[in-house]
């Protein structure tokens, strides 16, 4: 392939993905690192890259420490009991502790946060959501991120992570191709941060056609900080935690504002109150301990998340649906209503697409509700990622190699979706943990860790080969055919990543099998994804756009294949509404309160899968 | 949806080509005009509507769900710091003007240059703390908090 090497060496810190994670490391490192060379390798371009391209309404995950609000201990409780007991408590508690710092940056900044007018502090939308303006949340964050850097890459889709010659087991850097000029890239660098995004569509969507896109999470999250760590022989944990989100029908509407700030509620189609009605037979399920109605009640202990999904679902295949949103009451009032519609044009704007299309106005009309399909990801209500070091006054030492979020490979450190077991870390608690990150990354490399890497150019040249096969299959085998997309040689992104979705809706508890599996389904599903594999050898790009689809879905796969073993292992149902295992349908905490760890292979692809124990620092209830 | 670009109001310059995170506005090489090559992978993010100078760009409503006719369009302006809204419902019942701020400082300026404050000692290398803290953290002279500071114990082994 005629495409230019471009050589990128001495890095300190290489930034890959710098979404609401990878900006909050850049800005840090250099404070830090004020003589290091930080440079950022983006997907797309940084002023509107990540989940919170196109902005957010609130900001989900702030102490209020300030105010006298919250401390972070309450933080790790409500994330604990959202989670059904499986979180870092360690790692949740160090984010909280810093995230109101990120905050209070932001509106330093310039972001427009809202404020209570009586109380002068932050407008809350809940306990733990402020109200922000936040159409322009990124481009001020990616304004930030751009000071500290000495060098930003926009759109370099970066594929693997170099490895360290001298030393097994340590990363020295990244390569990737620029997807507007084809050109590969080489990083050597002595660390890297992955800020790169969890993964939406490798399940199946709801909709279909043009309506893929209209998903809840990015479609350019394409699981890359999984790929990358996995594909690197890093340590996964929490993968089986996928995520099901409940959102305004076909737009994926948000519905925290809604909920919390305009008080608005749920009802079934025959404007029932149904939710509560599921909780006795849910609580056989999942024991008292995590669904205790009058405690929560008493002491702010949400109901998990996924547990009223369970309610919704139920309630749905008894056949008393649609679920709707109340929305008549709140929006009579001018100033709620207004509140609604910002709420999706700050974060969301194809739910006001579809309304406008549809006619449906919320005074008028209680808009439908309805779950997602699944997703995998670390920074929302869920803690799919990397296995990392905690702080080291926090950390037990099964926890605590050394330097924070550093994952289970030397000098390779995660931030945002990248971390495992770090839920409701949202946007300013991924930026904070991109900002603990890069200080770590730093002391790492002042301690001499980094030193004598080697990056031959075999390594070098192989990458290159394996990136660009794509476009060379597809030259050799297109004019076999006579034309159109179907050649017995190969398959396009497209269809690989459309019998990927199907393998995994039918076989990893998609939304076509209302979210159940088992091990009969589970391995066949492997089996499967084994063959899928062997295909994805022959995808066939024809121009570099494909290319990158190509690799996206290569990303997306490793992310599954790890989704698919983590599921397997854990034999209980342990977030029910987020899936099911329909052979071990109950929540089992005497074997499964642990938090699940696992490891693929660089060479061979295998995997090995074990128990990790699960410390807890915080009391039960304050 | 997704995004389509108007013929007569497109001069090719690539705005939206530089900015979409998904890859997909593209410049076609016969009108030299861009478009969207993939329909399916577009989030309605509006990223190339807000960037298009002559508001060329415009969305539909996914065809799969949405009927047509109606309209959501936004103006974004840096210098103003602010965004404007309109939404036109598909019946003519509601037609919605608002408009958000986007910053409340001059865009760019109030973010220091970390190479240039003065740099980390020793003792908040060695510490836990972050640039700007203790004092960003809570505001109110209070430090960082830690186990100790409040009252917890790591517990080993506990199952609750």
């Amino acid at each position: 392939m005629a495409y230019d090497t471009i050589i990128e060496d001495g890095i300190d810190i290489l930034v890959a993905g710098a979404g609401l994670g990878g900006t909050g490391a850049a800005w840090e490192a250099r404070f830090w690192g004020q003589d290091k060379k930080i440079v950022i390798a983006e997907k797309a371009n940084i002023d509107r890259s990540g989940a919170v391209a196109q902005g957010l309404y609130a900001i989900n995950c702030y102490m209020g420490t300030r105010w006298g609000e919250n401390n972070p201990e309450d933080h790790v409780r409500y994330a604990r009991i959202d989670l059904m007991g499986m979180v870092r408590e360690d790692l949740l508690f160090d984010m909280a502790r810093h995230v109101d710092s990120a905050v209070h940056q932001f509106e330093d900044w310039g972001l427009p946060l809202m404020r209570d007018p009586k109380k002068g502090s932050f407008l809350r939308e809940g306990r733990w959501q402020i109200m922000i303006h936040g159409e322009s949340y990124k481009p001020i964050v990616a304004e930030a991120a751009k000071k500290s850097a000495d060098k930003v890459y926009n759109r370099i889709c970066v594929t693997h992570l170099l490895m360290d010659e001298s030393k097994p087991n340590r990363v020295a850097g990244a390569v990737g191709f620029n997807v507007r000029t084809g050109n590969y890239h080489v990083f050597k660098s002595k660390t890297v941060i992955v800020g790169a995004g969890g993964a939406s569509n490798i399940y199946k969507p709801r909709s279909v056609g043009e309506g893929a896109g209209r998903v809840w999470y990015a479609p350019w999250s394409s699981g890359s900080a999984y790929g990358l760590m996995i594909g690197a022989g890093a340590k996964m944990t929490q993968m089986e935690n996928k995520i099901v989100l409940a959102r305004f029908k076909d737009g994926y509407g948000p519905v925290g504002a809604y909920f919390l700030h305009l008080k608005t509620y749920t009802c079934n189609g025959l404007g029932e109150e149904y939710e509560s009605k599921w909780f006795p037979q849910l609580q056989e399920m999942v024991g008292k301990e995590y669904l205790d109605v009058e405690a929560s009640h008493k002491t702010h202990r949400p109901i998990p998340t996924c547990l009223r999904n369970h309610a919704f679902i139920s309630e749905v295949n008894a056949g008393r649906g649609p679920i709707h949103m109340v929305t008549m009451e709140a929006f009579q009032d001018p100033h709620l209503e207004e509140i609604g519609w910002h709420n999706f044009l700050g974060m969301t704007v194809g739910q006001a697409v579809l309304w406008a299309s549809t006619d449906v106005d919320p005074k008028n009309q209680n808009p439908e509700l309805t779950t997602s399909e699944p997703y995998v990801m670390g920074s929302h209500a869920t803690g799919c990622g990397a296995w990392c070091s905690g702080p080291e006054d926090l950390s037990p030492p099964e926890y605590f190699w050394g330097y924070n979020r550093m994952t289970s490979v030397e000098g390779l450190f995660g931030a945002g979706d990248a971390v495992g077991g770090t839920p409701h870390a949202f946007s300013s608690g991924s930026f904070t943990e991109g900002r603990l990150a890069a200080k770590a990354a730093c002391k790492y490399i002042d301690d001499g860790k980094a030193a004598g890497i080697v990056v031959s150019d075999k390594q070098i040249n192989d990458r290159k080969e394996e990136i660009y096969k794509p476009l060379e299959h597809y030259t050799i085998n297109r004019n076999e055919v006579v034309a159109g997309t179907v050649n017995p040689n190969y398959i396009s992104p497209r269809q690989g990543l459309d019998r990927l979705q199907k393998l995994m809706d039918e076989y990893c508890g998609g939304v076509t099998v209302n979210y159940m599996t088992n091990e009969k389904l589970l391995n066949i599903g492997l089996q499967k994804m084994k063959l899928l594999e062997e295909d994805l050898e022959k995808v066939a790009a024809q121009d570099i756009h494909e290319l990158l689809r190509a690799w996206e879905l290569k990303h997306r796969h490793l992310a599954a294949e790890s989704v698919f073993h983590h599921t397997l292992f854990r034999k209980e149902t342990r977030w029910p509404g987020y899936y099911y295992r329909g052979d071990y349908m109950k929540v089992n905490d005497d074997d499964w309160h642990v938090l699940t760890v696992s490891r693929r292979d660089p060479e061979t692809g295998e995997y090995t899968m074990e128990k990790a124990p699960l410390y807890h620092i915080v009391e039960k209830d304050a | 949806m997704p995004t389509f670009v108007y013929m007569t109001r497109c001069d090719g310059c690539g705005h939206c080509v530089d900015i979409c995170p998904s890859d997909i506005m593209h410049i076609d090489t016969t009108y030299r005009r861009a478009y969207n090559l993939e329909p399916n992978m577009c989030w309605e993010c509006y990223s190339c509507v807000k960037a298009c100078p002559h508001q060329a760009i415009d969305v539909r409503g996914y065809a799969d769900f949405a009927p047509l006719g109606h309209s959501v369009r936004a103006i974004r302006d840096e210098e103003k710091g602010v965004i404007a809204w309109r939404i036109k419902f598909r019946n003519g019942k509601k037609d919605l003007n608002l408009l958000a701020p986007i910053t409340t400082k001059p865009w760019g300026k109030e973010i220091p240059q970390l190479a240039s404050v003065s740099g980390p000692t020793k003792e908040q290398r060695d510490s836990q703390l972050l640039y700007n803290e203790p004092k960003y953290i809570r505001m109110d002279e209070g430090g960082l908090h830690t186990l100790e500071s409040n009252g917890l114990v790591i517990k080993e082994g506990v199952y609750y």
